[in-house]
């Protein structure tokens, strides 16, 4: 067989080739447009009552997530590690702020109970934030700077190693 | 016990295939009838075994044996048995099992169709042809057993055994599921044997007609089986899914779309090969693509590379069914450049004004809008890689390019069964297609006149109006001049035209049948209304001609879930029309409930409700309200094309019977 | 009865010869151009403006939103828009809309909002321009292509079989001359 009628089949491998590549992708992962930009702003009811906003926190960084008490297992798996980052830095300025979407009070409220969660939480009625941030799914976390800016946002439940690496950077930046 | 049995039985199942495969080969090859007997045995043999492994696995299910894997993930004791059979085909691994077992029935099929060299009947050449036929069935089958032998056994144990299965996606659980997959994997599987018949044919040096005339029966079936299935998914999602659509250009739905539009393409180009003998390597392609392309959609639904309602698991099974891909690619485009030289057409045309130009073109649009609905379907993945940008390819894209190219092959549907081989004279057209040409003109400007303002539906309307003209006009004069020529009652005529060239007349039912659809998805997508709306008890929701007022909630437990419903009075002009309670079940395993859907289905619109929210207290309800005109001619449309293939590839016996009663009835 | 028919096709295209083949092929012509003209989408619906029913009134507000809806992913489902799907997220996106077009936002800008924080992954059909174009353009350009393959094939195959050259054919030659042989002695008899 001549080289040029080999041809024939082997115009089929730049097709492979891109599926194979498909193997490497992960459809789920789609990046922010948000991240390096001006973090938009939100009001929250917060449960406790108070009102919060992202202006009134301004030259802090912050760590913002969005939850459910229905996401179970990531929201749950990610809560304790919320809390304790919220306890060991909130001396250092850290701001760790929970909005919770879609969600019923009674059943978000207990979910707060059960995980002691002493940092400011507040619904988010008509997922106005939630689409603000895109946000596709819970949960998601936003690292915002001191100076307002998304440095990085991460899909599904955090982990420590992502939590404290992102937590230092906010922090970090003056 | 069932799970060492189920898994030794197909490792041997393996070895008999790769046994079956070899034995034609060499028996061919050396001109040994003992061998090539030994191989038809063996095919036997092998779906022999694969159908233990399909009992098997049943009675695992039914039995609710939940040491098996797969029994836990898809059934549970509470399940229906239909249910419990039917999760034989709810994910990957049971379904590749059926797969496989189709895949044997076919093999089995060819060998007792054509044991001892095709018998009588048998087209010429079928006796060489078919140990290589055999040996492509066989690889295919050696395929997916070793897939499951390797990456997705079915028989896999599960410990600690679970006291209860999960169950089949709440989705699966209808009577459906009994039949879509079914009629989806006929489709694809059946494509396998005019595909295997075409490498035989490359192999053994004979890619001529032949393959062709063999295998128009089976190809035929396979796309009313695929067709079916399509036809099928779509009517299930319109009832089930609650969104109102019955079609999402899903990818999984693209890959079922793909293969029928280069096995349709086929189907047409096929004709002009026995005719004329030419397009051979055209035809091969077309195939082989076919083939490809059922693989191709398996691939993207059990790989995972693009996200989708239907997919299964990842794993090694992508890898494996790429591998595979690309093998078959190789090979079969491989056997094509290999044998170019025999394939050099000699093609002659007298006119370019003929209806060989008519299919051409119709080839060329079917496979265009293949290669749309390729390209939509994996340029996400292309732009992340080349651009590295996520994007979207979704409905409105498929919508706007395959409308226009839609309306095109709805043009040359007219043209092409009326105009003349060869060459088409200037009188050829006056007579066929100046009166409905005429028709679709006159039907355009009526709709016009009644206020249709909308180009793309103007244009599909006179198109259809066309295409029905031509068809309407061709049974009439046909009829006509027989019943002149033989002195037959009209109805007789008819009735011998049908029988005497039910090929043709078959194929002009089918194209009935696809316009009918055509007008269906047309005014639906076009004219189809919406409105939503959240209303207290006595509340009405008015859009058009119909009404809905909310009278109030109800709940109750079902055998599976909990089922809570909205109680409407639907009203048409004012006039009650009909009750209407459209519901969400709430499933114990499920985060979110599932859509159950009521409408008034009639065949000029139908009224479809959904309840999309609802306080608990039952103090309000938000309902959605869909009008949906001319959407059953889609199924009915379904329903005539499975008609006209069923007139186009009865056996000839039974029709002659049917209709020598038919005349003694008239006499 | 049968050859005679075969026979006369055969003489006729033997008188044939040499007449046509060049010029425009009506039939792909034909095709080609309502291929062309129906390419371009009809205008309102380009601007994604809903379809209006005949003679009815201007574009209601939900069909507005309907239409705007369409053409964004529900972000939480699998390949649905937010106007189809019954999810909360998209129930609350519609809702979105109906305030943003109340509040006098055209579409555009609506969809650019959406794309600010969701990238163009939430548009269904990809914006044209860059890469993307290769998605909008390339079927019409394989479509062109193809056409013209078609066209350049047929005309090859006219003219192959319109040659004025029956000595380079003798297999050809004698086929025409067996039939009409055969059609002589089939009327004589």
């Amino acid at each position: 067989m001549s080289w040029k009628k080999a041809l024939i089949p082997l115009a089929s491998v730049p097709l492979i080739i891109l599926l194979a590549y498909g193997f490497w992708t992960d459809p789920r992962a789609i990046p922010s447009p948000l991240v390096r930009q001006a973090a938009p702003s939100f009001r929250l009811a917060l449960y406790d009552g108070d009102p919060l906003s992202l202006e009134g926190l301004k030259g802090k960084p912050v760590v913002l997530n969005f939850w459910a008490s229905w996401c179970y297992p990531a929201c749950y798996e990610e809560a304790p590690l919320l809390e304790a980052t919220w306890r060991k830095y909130r001396d250092q300025g850290l701001m760790v702020v929970g909005v919770d979407i879609q969600d019923k009070e009674a059943n978000a409220r207990e979910f707060m109970r059960r995980f002691d969660f002493s940092f400011p939480n507040g619904p988010d009625p008509g997922s106005k934030i939630s689409i603000d941030y895109g946000v596709y799914g819970v949960p998601e976390t936003f690292f915002i700077d001191r100076q307002g800016r998304i440095k990085y946002k991460h899909v599904g439940a955090l982990t420590p190693a992502v939590m404290e690496e992102q937590v230092r950077a906010i922090l970090r930046e003056t | 016990m069932i799970s060492t049995l189920g898994g030794f039985t197909l490792f041997l199942a393996l070895g008999v295939t790769l046994y079956a495969a070899a034995a034609s080969v060499l028996g061919a090859r050396q001109g040994r009838e003992d061998w090539l007997a030994s191989s038809r045995n063996a095919v036997l043999a092998h779906f022999c075994l694969v159908t233990l492994a399909i009992f098997l696995l049943e009675y695992a299910l039914v039995t609710s044996d939940f040491s098996l894997r797969y029994v836990a993930n898809n059934s549970t004791r509470a399940s229906l048995t239909r249910y419990k059979i039917a999760g034989l085909w709810g994910s990957l691994e049971g379904s590749i099992l059926l797969w496989e077992w189709l895949q044997s029935l076919m093999a089995a099929l060819v060998v007792a169709r054509y044991s001892g060299g095709g018998g009588s009947e048998a087209p010429s050449g079928t006796r060489q042809l078919l140990p290589y036929v055999q040996a492509v069935l066989q690889g295919i089958s050696a395929f997916f057993l070793i897939l499951m032998a390797f990456g997705a056994n079915p028989f896999a144990r599960i410990f600690p055994v679970p006291p209860d299965g999960r169950g089949l996606n709440p989705l699966l659980e209808v009577t459906d599921m009994l039949i879509h997959p079914l009629l989806l994997y006929l489709g694809y599987v059946g494509f396998s044997v005019p595909y295997a018949f075409a490498m035989a044919a490359l192999v053994t040096g004979r890619p001529t007609e032949e393959w062709l005339r063999i295998t128009r029966r089976w190809t035929v079936v396979a796309w009313l089986f695929l067709t079916g299935g399509i036809f099928y998914g779509g009517w299930w999602s319109y009832r089930t899914l609650g969104w109102g659509g019955y079609w999402a250009w899903d990818p999984v739905e693209n890959a079922s779309f793909m293969p029928w539009l280069t096995g349709t393409a086929f189907i047409h180009s096929v004709m002009i090969q026995e005719r004329k003998r030419m397009l051979k390597v055209w035809n091969l392609t077309l195939i082989t693509l076919t083939f490809t392309l059922v693989i191709f959609g398996t691939f993207l639904t059990r790989s995972g590379i693009l996200g989708s309602v239907h997919a299964f698991a990842d794993g090694p099974v992508g890898m494996m069914f790429l591998a595979f891909l690309a093998l078959v690619l190789f090979f079969s485009f491989g056997l094509v450049a290999y044998r170019s030289d025999q394939l050099k057409g000699h093609g002659e045309l007298d006119s370019i004004l003929s209806r060989e130009s008519a299919f051409l073109l119709n080839n060329l649009v079917l496979v265009g809008i293949c290669f749309t609905v390729f390209l939509g379907t994996i340029f996400p993945l292309l732009s992340e890689a080349v651009r590295g940008n996520k994007i979207s390819v979704g409905t409105p894209y498929f919508n706007k390019v395959s409308v226009p190219l839609g309306m095109a092959l709805l043009l040359l549907m007219g043209i092409g069964p009326l105009i003349a081989w060869g060459r088409a004279s200037l009188n050829n057209l006056k007579r066929n297609f100046l009166k409905p040409g005429l028709a679709a003109v006159l039907g355009a400007a009526l709709l016009y006149a009644l206020g249709v303002r909308q180009v793309q539906v103007l244009v599909a309307f006179g198109l259809c109006f066309f295409v029905i003209g031509t068809i309407v006009f061709e049974f009439w004069v046909a009829t006509r001049t027989r019943a002149r020529m033989m002195g037959e009652s009209v109805l007789a005529a008819f009735g011998t035209l049908l029988l005497k060239s039910r090929r043709r007349y078959g194929g002009l039912i089918v194209h009935l049948g696809v316009v009918i659809a055509i007008l269906g998805i047309a005014v639906s997508s076009v004219y189809k209304v919406e409105r939503e709306q959240t209303l207290k008890p006595g509340d009405r929701l008015s859009l058009g001609r119909y009404s809905v007022r909310f009278e109030g909630l109800a709940a109750g437990e079902r055998p599976t879930h909990i089922l809570v419903w909205a109680n409407l009075q639907a009203f048409r002009d004012g006039r009650p029309l009909h009750e209407l309670m459209p519901g969400q079940r709430f499933y114990p395993n499920q985060q979110s409930p599932f859509a159950s859907v009521d409408a008034r289905y009639h065949w000029s619109e139908d009224l479809y409700v959904i309840l999309s929210a609802f306080e608990r207290d039952g103090s309000s309800a938000t309902i959605k309200v869909i009008v949906n005109p001319m959407i059953s001619w889609i199924w009915i449309g379904g329903g005539v094309i499975l008609l006209g293939v069923l007139v186009a590839v009865l056996p000839e016996r039974r029709l002659a019977l049917l209709a020598l009663r038919a005349k003694a009835q008239v006499a | 009865m049968r050859s005679a028919v075969k026979a006369s096709g055969l003489l006729r295209r033997v008188a044939l010869r040499g007449r046509g083949g060049r010029g425009l092929p009506p039939l792909a012509c034909l095709g080609l151009v309502i291929v062309l003209a129906l390419a371009a989408p009809p205008r309102g619906e380009a601007a994604g403006e809903p379809a209006r029913p005949p003679g009815g009134p201007p574009p209601d507000l939900e069909q507005q939103v309907y239409a705007v809806a369409s053409g964004l992913r529900c972000v939480v489902c699998q390949n649905l828009s937010v106007a189809d799907s019954p999810s909360d997220l998209a129930k609350e996106m519609r809702s979105l809309i109906r305030e943003r077009l109340q509040q006098g936002k055209t579409p555009d800008e609506i969809r650019a909002y959406f794309v600010s924080r969701y990238g163009d992954f939430v548009l269904l059909e990809p914006p044209k321009r860059g890469f993307n174009l290769l998605v909008w353009g390339l079927p019409f350009v394989a479509l062109l292509a193809g056409a013209c393959g078609v066209y350049l094939v047929a005309r090859r195959w006219t003219e192959r079989a319109h040659q004025a050259a029956p000595a380079l054919d003798p297999a050809y030659l004698e086929r025409v001359r067996r039939e009409i042989e055969e059609r002589k002695g089939s009327t004589g008899s």
